[in-house]
């Protein structure tokens, strides 16, 4: 009998399997087609962005953020990146018998901030309570509403060659956090998670740009799985300069030391995007004065060489191919 | 960590400048020189900064059996899933072992069953479950070389003051001088040199190599694992073949010495003595494995025999790409049947076996 396994949910090309060759078979819907992170739906002539996402992490609280931080802010951000503007969330908890009220009272002033700084209302919500060691202390469920502003463009998906790859900050700070505050880690750092608002880059990013051919929000399998999703069956590949991609030390550190690229690590304040090569320049200038998009920069461009592939140029100026992240077991991160 | 210190053994200006060398040297050799890398580690790093595309076409790297999973015979996770089964314990395990296939299943396949398996990154931590189910036995499985052997023998003297932690130990631990001999004598290999593991070197020094190039007459070099201790060690190598004059030279000098670490040692050999060892592709080999001494039987789980042979998938050709005969992509289920996501064998596995490197790092063809 073929039954889950934890690599199911890693986010990788195995949650990739489960969603096409199961999930799929049994919903049909038009607008999962591209399985976006969000659905763009018609509300009688109202276009709205429609996303939902549970949260897991282990340790619940971890430096620069916690799990409820975590829930606002990853359903915010897949809104964002559709190119509508966050509205509406919900907040679904499921909590173990035994989880200490102050926890869960520091849990929700953390969504009450989060949802007031990215501007969103906490419309709607649902609590359970299971016994002791049938959920491991919380999980929290949110979905979420955007709306499309009038006339706004969104992103189209059709990446072509010579069009710039921006990233909106260093990569990997929420992975790294995450697994230096892990209990067995016992690691000294001073890396702080990156859990953050993306609309404001968001933004920016489609207001600047003749075309803004891809845009995401880098989460669970880090830069390296969302720029292989942007040239997955393309005819076009991406060369990314190794040297160029934002790694702050501290998060280098802990990925020399578990031997974790961190391109592939997690990111929850991120934008990776595909824009057109003319406007790029103005872009970064205009993310550069922003606070979630200052440290942006250009991280390489879309290439005829190479369909299909995402690339990295070395220092050396050897070439690797970077894949979707499989097979590597950072569980439970979000 | 400071990354200025890490950044000189990346300087590109000095990677460009090596590559050179060893270029200008071997194009004044006659003939094609193997080079095998025997540590998981070093084939991890040669292929994720593309140091093959630097290199000289007379020039061959291949890859040996340094990465401890991917030696691990299947029988050592029938039996850890066994006594699993048995005991109703709780199975501790480093992650590269979760997802390697045994003769029925993996530790993930048992897992998904029910049984308690939990991804642990020391031995300590799992001594540390051990502490907090009080009552419950927990089973650390033991994989590893010399550099892992210590660890383990240091977290069973650390457990011997914790009488309430139920720990034990199946160790499949071995020791890489006695492989070597035992694949330098092989003709279907024919090694020119060997760049010698940089992390059990830290341990056992660099005196116990010395009969490869005295008996063998083979190139040996011990390095590190950045781009310009790979290069240097390559270097080595190519210039003893060059001037026919073999020994052991030491590029890692800021990690390892002569004698190695005598504390590490004398800890290992407190807790462990040597006993048969049996690698998958390789078979036994007298002399090349870890036990735990009987002055800690408490704390022992006796593992597989290690003279059993019985074979795994008979597909799976781990076993040639382990003794450098085959490389890889010359495995027909390479790409095809065997993926990291969906491994036949060990060596597509482990985040340093030579099969998922070259999977991860597959050519680029322009």
């Amino acid at each position: 009998m073929k039954r889950i396994k934890l690599s199911h949910g890693s986010g990788g090309k195995l949650t990739h399997d489960l969603i096409a060759g199961t999930i799929r078979r049994y919903f049909d819907s038009p607008l999962l087609e591209n399985l976006p992170d969000s659905a763009s739906v018609d509300l009688h002539g109202c276009r709205a962005a429609f996303t939902t996402d549970s949260y897991v992490v282990d340790p619940v609280f971890f430096s620069g953020g916690d799990i409820g931080k975590l829930a606002v802010y990853g359903t915010v951000n897949d809104l964002a990146v559709s190119g509508s503007l966050p509205r509406f969330i919900s907040c679904g908890l499921i909590l173990e018998t035994g989880f200490p009220q102050s926890e869960l009272d520091k849990i929700l002033f953390s969504m009450s901030e989060a949802a007031e700084a990215a501007g969103v209302d906490v419309v709607t919500g649902d609590t359970k309570v299971l016994p002791p060691g049938k959920v491991d202390k919380i999980y929290i469920n949110t979905s979420g509403i955007g709306l499309y502003p009038k006339e706004a463009s969104v992103p189209d998906g059709e990446i072509c060659s010579g069009d710039k790859v921006l990233v909106t900050g260093p990569v990997g700070d929420h992975g790294a956090a995450v697994m230096a505050c892990r209990e067995g880690l016992n690691m000294e750092s001073n890396v702080q998670s990156d859990c953050a608002p993306v609309t404001e880059s968001a933004r920016i990013i489609l207001e600047n740009s003749a075309r803004v051919s891809f845009m995401r929000d880098v989460t669970r399998g880090g830069l390296a799985t969302v720029l292989n999703e942007a040239v997955a069956d393309k005819d076009v590949g991406i060369i990314l300069q190794e040297s160029g991609v934002p790694v702050r030390d501290g998060v280098r550190s802990i990925s020399e030391l578990l031997g974790i690229d961190p391109y592939y690590l997690a990111c929850e304040g991120r934008i990776a995007a595909v824009v057109d090569a003319g406007h790029s320049g103005k872009v970064i200038e205009k993310l550069s004065g922003s606070i979630s998009g200052g440290e942006s920069v250009i991280i390489g461009e879309v290439s005829e060489k190479y369909a299909g592939k995402l690339v990295a140029e070395t220092a050396f100026g050897t070439h690797r191919l970077l894949q979707m992240l499989s097979g590597e077991q950072l569980p439970r991160i979000c | 960590m400071s990354f200025e210190y890490l950044d000189n053994y990346r300087n590109p200006a000095q990677v460009a400048e090596l590559g050179r060398k060893i270029n200008d040297l071997a194009g004044g050799l006659d003939r094609r020189i193997r080079l095998m890398e025997v540590c998981g580690g070093h084939t991890m790093a040669i292929h994720r900064f593309g140091l093959p595309s630097l290199l000289p076409a007379n020039i061959e790297l291949i890859s040996g059996p340094g990465c401890p999973v991917c030696v691990t015979p299947p029988q050592y996770i029938d039996a850890a899933i066994e006594w699993g089964r048995e005991s109703g314990g709780i199975l501790t395990s480093f992650g590269d072992l979760y997802r390697v296939p045994g003769s029925e299943m993996s530790l993930e396949d048992a897992a998904a069953l029910g049984l308690d398996v939990r991804i642990v990154y020391s031995p300590l931590d799992a001594l540390r479950i051990a502490e907090q189910e009080a009552g419950e036995e927990v089973l650390f499985l033991g994989v590893g070389f010399e550099t892992t052997a210590p660890t383990v023998a240091a977290t069973l003297e650390i457990a011997s003051q914790k009488p309430g932690a139920l720990f034990r130990v199946m160790s499949a631990h071995k020791t890489m001088p006695r492989a070597l001999r035992a694949l330098v004598g092989v003709e279907e290999v024919s090694i020119d040199g060997f760049i010698l593991p940089g992390h059990v070197s830290t341990i056992i020094g660099t005196g116990p190599y010395d009969f490869l190039a005295d008996e063998f007459d083979v190139a040996c070099c011990v390095t590190g694992f950045e781009p310009v201790d790979i290069l240097n060690g390559i270097l080595s190598l190519t210039e003893q073949c060059c001037k026919t004059s073999f020994f052991v030279d030491n590029q890692y000098g800021r990690a390892v010495r002569e004698t190695g670490n005598e504390k590490a040692k004398k800890l290992m050999m407190r807790v462990f003595e040597t006993c048969a060892g049996n690698w998958r592709g390789i078979g036994c080999i007298e002399g090349s494995g870890l036990e735990i001494r009987d002055s800690w039987a408490d704390y022992r789980v006796p593992g597989p025999d290690p003279h059993d042979q019985t074979a795994g998938d008979p597909k799976c050709r781990c076993g040639e790409v382990l003794r450098g005969v085959l490389k890889p992509p010359e495995c027909p289920l390479f790409a095809k049947g065997c993926h990291p996501e969906k491994p036949v064998g060990p060596c597509m596995v482990s985040s340093e076996g030579a099969c998922a490197a070259y999977y991860k790092y597959q050519k680029l063809s322009d």
